[in-house]
């Protein structure tokens, strides 16, 4: 066990190194910068989703929370440590309490996501509401649909004139999301991650077995939310500006679609689905010949219908097809005929 | 005098107008085998849902080692060291025989504990060449011998089993049938069965259900000849 989490981390290492190194040469880092934002949003909902069972279509309030959060804390308190650490712990906050109500309540999972897609809406409408000067949290204007601009940026820690942009805040970017990529990789395998999937597959079990199933539905919906609000907090410093648009419905809806094309239940999918179709909506903004929207839910169609497990799965049985004789030999599997069979 | 380890006074349990369980008292002594039986609909898997939290009942109490439970969610029941295995199959699909059974384990060992009890749990249910292999991949009696595991990997001392030997083979109901002898070693055991023969087997004291009621409790052969009990069950069977 010890030997293969050691392999686990070096090939992610030498992978995102590779990653970060060459993309650049291709890639504006401006671009990348917000690609590598959205993966690490899509790995918060592909996190849940994949391995907690738990489909949230509000993801994208736990994103917009994360962007006020440090926006607001960054104006009042000048340098951007501070502001960070909210922007991760408010969304999380939040989710606990929100997860707490609907885990502990028993909700069916149609309302949980009717639950999460009503909050997101009611943030958006109130957050859109706030433009009048009344609105204000210690000095910062929520400033409504206009949203808040000119907050301190990232700045090297204890030092609030020494902002962190361009190149080295692309790099900064990447190397958050590897390690919150291997952080993930670390809850998975602990037990706290065995038993979320061991909840995934069959909750009554889980309980049945004596697990608190609403206790850690609830815990990780709050780390899910914790991601989503550090990658809210990223993007906020990339745009330099939020507003009420982060909360929107159509945010949390393309989050889901990253998850489905990239593939759900793997870590590295869902970044690939929302990098991937990111950039391909940046390039498609580029032009007017097609709607972007319309080749998102197209491409979504195609998935659906013929690579349902995602594109990462897909790839991944495609290699070991072909290079699997290579790899450990499987043990020679009994075949077995039907379930109940 | 062997302590009380599951107690039920009065239970009752009404869906609409129809009471599944009515009025049940239900008393179980720390390591004996209890069998119920009953024809379908009697109410066995009602009663079973109420003790185990599944269902909250109407009226009456829950009792186990004189702690009343009556109410608790499955979770709190089961972490008192309690096994149950539900009437439907209740399993992780997606997930390897070792992997269902670990988990049942981590619930009350740590992560090396767990897993040598999976292992060794593995090889007395004869599931090693399939350890690996994930539960949707195979066929009911191996599925039904997996969720034995589960129940029985973290030495409960109360053992519920809701139809544990339907569909099974021969030779699984054997080993299971060992494997509950093991149990009563350390644990009482209540199981629901159809299954005559498999019943006169192992049980020597069976609890009649019928339309929601206890109709008779009593020795197995008594029981077994008791006119009443022919009736409504075993002349419907035939
Ligand atoms: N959730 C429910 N809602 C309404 N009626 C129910 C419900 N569960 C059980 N019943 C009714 O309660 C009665 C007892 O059912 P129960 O499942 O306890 O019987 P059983 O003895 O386990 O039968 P079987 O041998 O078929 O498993 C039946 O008439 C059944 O239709
Ligand atoms: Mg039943």
């Amino acid at each position: 066990m010890g030997r293969s989490v050691l392999h686990d981390v070096i090939i992610t290492l030498v992978v995102s190194a590779l990653l970060i190194w060459l993309l650049p040469l291709m890639i504006s880092t401006y671009t990348l910068t917000v690609l590598v934002i959205y993966g690490m949003l899509g790995l918060s909902l592909g996190l849940i989703w994949g391995f907690g069972g738990i489909l949230c279509f509000g993801q994208a309030a736990f994103f917009g929370l994360g962007a006020y959060t440090y926006a607001i804390a960054a104006i009042n308190i000048g340098e951007s440590t501070l502001p960070m650490i909210l922007a991760v712990l408010v969304p999380a906050v939040f989710a606990a309490l929100l997860g707490a109500m609907m885990f502990y309540g028993r909700l069916a999972d149609v309302y949980l996501g009717v639950i999460t897609l009503v909050v997101t809406l009611i943030l958006f409408k109130f957050v859109n509401s706030t433009a009048g000067p009344q609105y204000v949290i210690g000095n910062a204007r929520l400033g409504g649909f206009n949203g808040i601009p000119g907050f301190q940026t990232l700045n090297v820690p204890g030092d609030p004139t020494a902002y962190i942009w361009g190149d080295p805040y692309f790099y900064v970017c990447a190397v958050a999301l590897v390690i919150v990529f291997l952080l993930v990789t670390w809850l998975l395998r602990s037990s706290f991650g065995r038993i979320a999937v061991g909840i995934r597959e069959n909750e009554v079990r889980m309980g049945l077995m004596g697990y608190d199933v609403a206790t850690r539905k609830t815990v990780l919906f709050a780390i899910g939310a914790a991601i989503a609000g550090l990658a809210g907090a990223l993007f906020a410093n990339w745009g330099e500006i939020v507003t009420p648009n982060l909360f929107s419905l159509g945010q949390s809806a393309e989050i889901i679609i990253w998850c489905i094309v990239g593939g759900l239940g793997t870590r590295f999918g869902p970044i690939v689905g929302a990098a991937g179709l990111a950039y391909l909506k940046f390039m498609l903004g580029q032009q007017s010949m097609i709607d972007n929207t319309l080749v998102l839910g197209l491409i979504l169609v195609l998935f659906v219908l013929f690579l349902p497990r995602g594109l990462v799965p897909a790839v991944a049985s495609l290699l070991n097809s072909i290079f699997g004789g290579t790899k450990r030999k499987p043990k020679p599997r009994r075949m077995r005929r039907a379930r109940h069979g | 005098m062997a302590e009380t380890v599951l107690e039920t006074s009065g239970l009752t349990m009404r869906f609409g107008g129809v009471t599944a369980s009515d009025n049940v008292n239900f008393k179980l002594k720390a390591r004996e085998l209890r069998c119920l039986i009953g024809p379908n609909g009697a109410g066995k898997s009602t009663f079973f849902k109420c003790v185990t939290g599944l269902l909250t009942p109407t009226e009456g109490h829950v009792y186990m080692r004189g702690q009343e439970v009556t109410g608790w969610q499955p979770h709190q029941i089961a972490s008192l060291g309690v096994g149950i295995k539900t009437q439907t199959p209740n399993v992780m699909d997606a997930l390897s025989v070792h992997e269902n059974i670990w988990l049942a384990a981590r619930r009350f060992y740590n992560v090396v504990e767990a897993r040598e009890r999976a292992d060794s749990i593995i090889d007395r249910l004869a599931l090693g060449t399939i350890a690996r292999t994930q539960l949707g991949q195979l066929a009911h009696g191996e599925r039904q011998r997996v969720e034995l595991g589960i129940v029985a990997v973290a030495d409960p001392w109360l053992v519920l089993l809701d139809e544990p030997a339907a569909g099974m083979s021969a030779q699984d109901v054997d080993r299971m049938t060992e494997i509950i002898h093991e149990l009563t070693r350390f644990a009482a055991v209540v199981i629901v069965e159809h299954d005559m023969q498999f019943i006169r087997s192992i049980a020597q004291t069976v609890t009649v259900f019928h339309q929601g009621a206890v109709l008779m409790e009593d020795n197995v052969e008594r029981v077994m000849s008791d006119p009443q009990v022919r009736a409504v069950y075993l002349g419907k069977k035939a």
